[in-house]
């Protein structure tokens, strides 16, 4: 069943195209994986889901709710059940961790600080992150930091938890222990991910669909098997990281 | 054409700019207007910004009192007007110098942080996070930023003031001999409150420019490192100008029509 979809959406950044009549569809309750070359717009697709972009034409649907026909004010209500782990973890650098874990609990629930302090801890602590409480975000290592973010993006228990690049420039332990965190938080929220990432191991490791993004739209959709089983030449090469084959480089 | 081009290109990226500022001043102004203000952040930025300021506006005003006094009490020594130098120096702390230097120099201290830390979270994703937590960027930041600048800046103004009419009390005494008695009946007979109470209206519209003008150009950063220091830069120098623009025309219409 589809949780959520992108329907023909075209998205530029002044004359530049990022998405041309780009269509994809995101299972609920599975971790669909969004795969590409740098710069081809995943991150963007991301951003759309959650309704931070808005495209110049088609659709973004989640959960049966049109973003575009959402008020301003409806759609920062809509973004409070998004969980969104950044690509460098955007923690706030003058917050501890406990604060930038805390933060969307006060702001947007009516949680006692007992109850703030108790779901917080649990949080910190489901993502291997115990004992850092009061650390601030200057003193983590890019491991750590990933799952901070990774916290604060799962504590209000959102249904759709959004991962941009989670594993990049990470050494292969932190990389297998953030996969594996991904996959636990998944089963925990019984809710539906969407990962945007360039690490095949992990991606293969986590994914139950993968979707390939090339040149503004999406070019193979399926399951990790069907995708390696793909006769497109360019899903070929990207999957096997050729310097030969039809992507220009 | 090209000078077309670039006339045309400036006058989109000026009718932006203004657009811009007034969108984000009316989104504060709504947000402050229905209490959603975060105390806690309000009291942090007032110490940040005010509190942190209060040593080197001190230091400018009483240097400049003490120009003043020094420039007026050898003149009004050798023309036998000594009654003349406390006025002076009040009439002109409490209506242009006080308000407006220590909008310069708060501008310059914290416009620059104001721009330099929202740029610096914008180029590091942490506004489009707060964003992506269903926060508005406007009520977490500005609205406190902003607050905590209407309050400041009057108290730094007042201080300002005092400090400039003490340094030059003291100076006017060393130079030329004028008594603290005389120098501040001279300041009670030609300075009156209402000029007081002009400069810290003043003073809250300069408030307004240095933290609207810091959090645009903050929140508009682009490309980086160098994009925070351009955005730095810019809203450094557009507030002084809209700060002696806006004097200006408020001494204008304070002052200009009955000369007092």
């Amino acid at each position: 069943m589809s949780f959520a979809s992108v329907r023909n959406v075209t998205l530029k950044y002044g004359e530049k195209v990022i998405l041309s009549n780009c269509s994809f569809e995101v299972k609920e309750r599975a971790i669909t994986c969004l795969i590409g070359l740098s710069g081809a717009g995943k991150s963007t697709i991301l951003r759309l889901l959650n309704g931070l972009r808005q495209p110049n034409a088609g659709q973004v649907i989640v959960q049966g709710v049109d973003l575009s026909t959402l008020r301003n004010r409806d759609l920062i209500e809509f973004r409070r059940k998004i969980g969104f782990a950044f690509q460098f973890a955007a923690l706030f650098d003058s917050l501890t961790v406990f604060e930038n874990v805390a933060l969307p609990l006060r702001e947007n629930t009516k949680m006692t600080n007992a109850e703030i302090e108790k779901t917080v801890l649990a949080t910190l602590d489901s993502v291997g992150l115990t004992g850092v409480r009061d650390r601030m975000p200057s003193e983590l290592s890019g491991g750590m930091l990933k799952r901070a973010g990774f916290a604060r993006a799962v504590v209000t228990n959102p249904n759709l938890v959004l991962y941009d690049e989670p594993t990049t420039g990470l050494d292969p332990i932190i990389t297998h222990v953030l996969t594996d965190t991904i996959k636990r938080q998944r089963e925990m929220l019984d809710g539906t991910v969407v990962v945007v990432s360039h690490d095949l191991e992990s991606i293969y490791a986590m994914a139950d669909y993968v979707a390939m993004l090339f040149e503004g739209a999406i070019i193979a959709y399926g399951t990790v098997e069907e995708l390696k089983r793909s006769p497109n030449p360019i899903v070929q090469q990207f999957l096997q990281g050729s310097e030969v084959g039809p992507i220009p480089l | 054409m090209k000078v077309f081009e670039d006339v045309g290109r400036g006058t989109t990226g000026l009718l932006e700019y203004v657009g811009g500022t007034a969108q984000l001043t009316g989104e504060t102004a709504g947000m402050a207007g229905r209490l959603r203000i975060r105390v806690g952040e309000t009291v942090a930025q007032a110490q940040i910004l005010g509190v942190q300021s209060t040593a080197i506006v001190l230091l400018t005003s009483l240097f400049t009192g003490m120009v003043i006094s020094l420039e007026s009490a050898n003149s009004a020594k050798s023309y036998g007007v000594t009654d003349l130098v406390g006025g002076a120096v009040a009439y002109v702390s409490s209506r242009e110098l006080g308000p407006m230097l220590t909008a310069v120099v708060v501008a310059g201290r914290a416009g620059a942080a104001i721009a330099a830390e929202l740029g610096s979270m914008v180029v590091t994703e942490q506004i489009e996070a707060l964003e992506a937590l269903g926060l508005s960027p406007v009520r977490m930041l500005v609205v406190p930023r902003l607050i905590a600048m209407l309050v400041m800046l009057p108290v730094l103004t007042i201080f300002a003031d005092i400090i400039a009419i003490v340094g030059g009390m003291v100076l006017a005494k060393n130079i030329a001999q004028i008594s603290y008695h005389e120098f501040i009946e001279s300041a009670r007979v030609y300075s009156d409150f209402d000029d007081f109470i002009k400069g810290m209206v003043k003073a809250l519209v300069f408030a307004v420019i240095i933290v609207i003008i810091a959090c645009y150009q903050g929140f508009r950063v682009r490309g980086g490192a160098a994009g925070v220091g351009k955005a730095t830069t810019g809203a450094v120098v557009t507030s002084i100008i809209l700060i002696f623009t806006a004097n200006f025309f408020m001494s204008l219409i304070f002052f200009g029509s009955s000369n007092q």
